[in-house]
């Protein structure tokens, strides 16, 4: 029998849903025996393979680095689903979108520092003017909204998935659930 | 004398008065219109449009709220193309705010969240605003988020109906529409408000709320408004 090979990412987010997905606690290990986890902040792999049936992404787009690593993630992946509310809505990080980048920059950078304060422009990634949820970059083929989905939510999603099911969210979780 | 109507609700028959709305008989024969701005005790006055609903032979879509039932009359209240339109004002109403549930006093009691989750709204395909609105805390007691108002002025209409008081009002227009108090000053300064807290009850989202709610604490309390309604009914 062949796994399901199965990517997680976290773009603009705070791992809450990673933590939440963790949070499946011992059912991890009935899952570990049907998938292949081949990108994932919870494994040692740096480069995104190709062929993956299904990628969970959390978090917003919110830098270049997102941006780029999103479109990659896209077109290698069979099946997107966007978890959480940061990937579905913006959520937290979208807060800057009425003031601006700039704006947050000055007050995360510049206004505190006592001696050559400066807006770091290498290693760290640029941030976009606007925050997007995932579906406004890629396109989506599932919405798992939450703030952070439950781990029950996920523990659904993912055996729906591996039956080949698309999982009906409507009943199971909401934007701030 | 009031006349009693016959007419037919998603192809149920049922009967109602002729001062009555297709909303109240769809109601009271257990059909259930989704709806926003109407609040039991308030004029109607249609603004939301989550309760349109297909009447055979009239060619555009009615507010349940707003209109009155007639003789053989067949209301459709639940086709594709109504639940399809409903959902369109759902994701219009977040796009157009700044509607962030993980961080709102009203989540999990939220008018607007849950009809989301009633219609199935599970994203929000049309692109966001993200408007720059403005908060006033002026208030002792309240507070008011622009970024949460959906516009249904049911602040205004308790305001002005109930306690009259008349404190609420709107300006401007479109988009740019915001509800302001008396004459478009700090909530706090405002001379008509009577601090009855009744806007901050039948506000159906975290918009208006106490002040001292954290994530998710902000419940409302609005079934006075029915019992209010119905003493000043008997009164008359």
């Amino acid at each position: 029998m062949t796994r399901t090979r199965i990517a997680t990412v976290w773009l603009d987010g705070c791992s809450g849903c990673h933590m939440s997905f963790l949070d499946i606690d011992e059912r991890l290990l009935a899952l570990a025996d049907q998938i292949d986890l081949v990108y994932s902040p919870l494994v040692d792999c740096k480069d995104f393979p190709d062929q993956v049936d299904v990628t969970l992404v959390e978090g917003a787009v919110s830098s270049e680095e997102d941006l780029e690593k999103i479109s990659h993630i896209r077109a290698r992946t069979r099946l997107l689903v966007s978890l959480g509310d940061c990937a579905v809505t913006g959520n937290v990080p979208s807060l800057r979108n009425s003031v601006g980048a700039e704006a947050v920059l000055q007050r995360a950078y510049l206004d505190p520092a006592l001696l050559n304060p400066q807006i770091p422009d290498l290693v760290v990634p640029r941030l976009l003017p606007v925050v997007r949820p995932i579906h406004s970059v890629v396109k989506v083929d599932l919405y798992v909204p939450g703030c952070p989905p439950a781990a029950d939510t996920i523990y659904y999603v993912v055996t729906e998935l591996l039956a080949g099911r698309i999982p009906d969210i409507a009943d199971k979780t909401r934007f701030g659930a | 004398m009031t006349r009693v109507f016959t007419l037919t609700i998603d192809d149920r028959e049922a009967t109602g008065r002729e001062d009555e709305t297709i909303l109240q008989v769809a109601r009271d024969h257990g059909i259930t219109i989704p709806r926003l701005c109407q609040l039991d005790g308030l004029s109607n006055i249609g603004a939301c449009r989550l309760c349109v609903v297909e009447v055979r032979g009239v060619p555009k879509l009615l507010p349940a709220c707003t209109t009155f039932i007639n003789e053989g009359m067949e209301v459709y209240t639940n086709s594709e193309r109504l639940q399809k339109y409903r959902r369109t004002i759902i994701e219009m109403l977040f796009a157009e705010g700044n509607h962030i549930c993980s961080v709102c006093v009203a989540n999990g009691h939220c008018e607007l969240q849950s009809m989301a989750i009633q219609l199935g709204v599970d994203h929000i395909s049309l692109p966001y605003f993200y408007p720059k609105r403005t908060v006033d805390a002026s208030h002792e007691r309240y507070a008011l988020d622009r970024n949460r108002c959906i516009l249904c002025t049911r602040c205004v209409r308790v305001c002005a109906e109930i306690e009259g008081a008349h404190t609420w009002d709107l300006m401007a227009r479109g988009s740019q529409t915001t509800v302001i108090t008396d004459l478009h000053q700090p909530w706090g300064t405002s001379e008509s408000c009577t601090s009855c807290g009744k806007c901050v009850q039948v506000c159906p989202t975290g918009a208006l709320f106490e002040k001292g709610n954290a994530v998710g604490e902000m419940t409302k309390h609005n079934s006075f408004l029915k019992t209010l309604a119905e003493m000043r009914e008997n009164d008359k």
